[in-house]
């Protein structure tokens, strides 16, 4: 008990300053922070045995409140979006005892994957407002709809159903201690690509939050293209449809004829 | 070990693909089908999208017509005459199939369609194909003639008129019915990604009387262009086949195949009926309970153009 009795103190003052200094500290900072982030490639190759990958993104914040840095008022959240189109939410309603597509809704403009790591969880980072205002959060994302037209009541409806489905086909995940520090100024993400992930132009947005306020943000491309084989079969695919669908033929033609043969001779 | 689809973008076990491929390659060996109608749901159960299943299933099907075909044009069990006049309406069929099929597509209701089609159609032509051969058994236990074609029974299709000679299948027909069969199962073929002999096959035994011998490879030898064409197309205007998904298929299907017709050979042809009639039905109740039974998520997402 005796030993525990300083532990107890040094943990009180720990936790003092950070509430009743928070706002006084924030204001009187002339240097803004600044965040930097790096990734170690530009490039995720999806290749034929591609089952996901992982993805550091190492960063620092620059100009940082020292003391505010030793007591975690510092959080960073690194997103990584997809490229972005339009997604389509149809929901299924029973007629004449069988399920059909009823009522679809457009959604203009939305990251077709999305990882998001952050220093813990993104709700507790900030508040909704916060975070609403620059779409960080699978919560958070704008899903506006395109001419919708049904019962507006319906919209939280389909955008949860939207948020829930993604995030069940991995394609949007979220990692609430995938950032961590591992200096006082540096940090390091890791985030996971699932294997679903669309190719396309992807960004690396990192976001700077201190003491729930937002300060700085960076943003960095990352591609992700299919490679060698795959590359060439999706480019004949679309550039030469005749000829890719003529070559489809052309190959069960000679599957065909060349197991004929084959097993003809036993 | 996984492998990636370029066209349905995404990893996949090739060992289950694999596995697929060999299982329905068996059984078509064994009933003499193209075995596209238990590859396409096959498929859209292992989450491929079925705008690619389909597309990628007519793909494989011709792989799978031609050694059998070849193998009936070998024995002279193949009517090529017929089997043009059958393609013609086939490929006229095909053409509007693919038009019904990006239409629905842009509707959001393909899916269902695709079902409502595989369950309507496997469950009619299954419990028929039941039915007939338990009559079938049952005659042949009591020791009377098996006769599929009645003789001097004519039905109304006799009495139409555009009659033609087919030599080697013996019998003197209209080419109406015949263009018509064609056309019902070219449609068939670009909607469901299946060649369609599981439905030709008794429709010619059944409805136009033609001699069960010259059935199975002249089915064959149309559904070899219509397959053909409908991957052409469908590579055109949905740019949804998957040549990687269907290779995979195509040579584990005709190796399946060449072990299936084997066992196929020891069965008697009223129990290779019952068994392939049971089959079609299971994969129509499987698919009947899917449409019926409430889904575990009502939701279902979309992105961009892609089904």
């Amino acid at each position: 008990m005796r030993r525990l009795l300083p532990a107890l103190f040094a943990l009180l003052f720990a936790a003092l300053p950070a509430a009743a200094q928070m706002p006084m500290l924030g204001d009187s900072i002339e240097q803004r922070e600044r965040l930097q982030i790096g990734v170690s490639t530009t490039e995720i190759a999806i290749t034929s045995d591609f089952a996901g990958a992982d993805l550091t993104v190492f960063g620092s914040v620059d100009y940082a409140d020292e003391l505010l840095m030793a007591i975690g008022q510092y959080d960073v959240i690194v997103a990584l979006e997809g490229p972005k189109d339009i997604a389509t939410v149809r929901k299924k309603e029973r007629l004449f005892g069988i399920w059909v597509n009823r009522r679809p809704m457009t959604l203009e403009h939305v990251p077709e994957s999305y990882a998001i790591s952050s220093t813990r969880a993104v709700d507790s980072i900030a508040v909704d407002t916060a975070l609403n205002d620059r779409g960080v959060g699978i919560a958070h994302l704008p899903l506006i709809p395109i001419g919708f037209v049904g019962n507006a009541a319906n919209l939280g409806e389909f955008r949860d159903a939207y948020r829930r489905l993604k995030t069940g086909s991995g394609l949007y995940a979220r990692d609430t201690a995938g950032v961590r520090f591992v200096s006082p100024s540096l940090f390091r993400a890791s985030l996971r690509l699932p294997a679903n992930i669309p190719n396309g132009v992807h960004t690396v947005h990192a976001y700077l939050f201190k003491s729930g306020v937002f300060v700085a943000d960076k943003q960095l491309l990352l591609r992700v293209v299919k490679t060698g084989l795959e590359q060439a079969i999706t480019d004949a695919a679309h550039e030469r449809p005749f000829l890719y669908g003529v070559f489809a033929v052309f190959l069960a033609l000679v599957t065909g004829w060349g197991a004929s043969v084959i097993f003809k001779k036993n | 070990m996984s492998i990636y689809l370029p066209i349905a973008e995404l990893s996949v076990n090739i060992f289950v693909i694999l596995g697929m491929g060999a299982a329905v390659g068996f059984l078509s060996g064994m009933f003499g089908v193209g075995g596209g109608f238990l590859i396409t749901p096959l498929l859209i159960f292992y989450n491929i999208p079925p705008v690619v299943a389909v597309a990628t299933g007519a793909n494989q099907v011709v792989a799978s017509s031609v050694s059998g075909a070849l193998s009936h044009f070998r024995r002279g069990t193949l009517d090529v005459k017929l089997g043009t006049v059958l393609l013609i309406g086939g490929l006229v069929g095909a053409t509007v199939g693919i038009w019904i099929f990006s239409l629905l597509r842009s509707l959001g209701q393909l899916d269902l369609f695709i079902s409502l089609l595989y369950v309507v159609f496997l469950g009619t032509v299954g419990g028929l194909m039941l039915l007939e051969s338990l009559n079938a058994m049952r005659r042949t236990r009591r020791n009377e003639t098996v006769t599929l074609k009645k003789p001097g029974q004519h039905s109304w299709v006799h009495r139409l008129p555009l009659k033609m000679r087919f030599k080697k299948s013996k019998i003197y027909l209209s080419v109406i019915p015949i263009i018509a069969l064609g056309f019902a199962i070219g449609i068939l073929t670009s909607v469901m990604g299946v060649g369609g002999g599981f439905i030709m096959v008794p429709a010619m035994i059944y409805l136009l009387r033609i001699p069960t011998n010259v059935v199975v490879g002249t089915s064959l030898f149309q559904i070899i262009f219509v397959t053909a064409y409908t991957t052409v197309v469908q590579a055109t205007t949905n740019y949804s086949v998957d040549i990687v998904l269907a290779f995979i298929l195509m040579v584990a299907g005709v190796i399946g195949a060449q072990y299936g017709v084997r066992v196929g050979q020891k069965l008697r042809g009223e129990q290779l009926r019952a068994l392939l009639g049971l089959l079609v039905l299971a994969v129509g109740l499987r698919l009947a309970i899917a449409l019926v039974v409430t889904p575990a998520d009502v939701y279902s997402v979309v992105v961009g153009g892609m089904n």
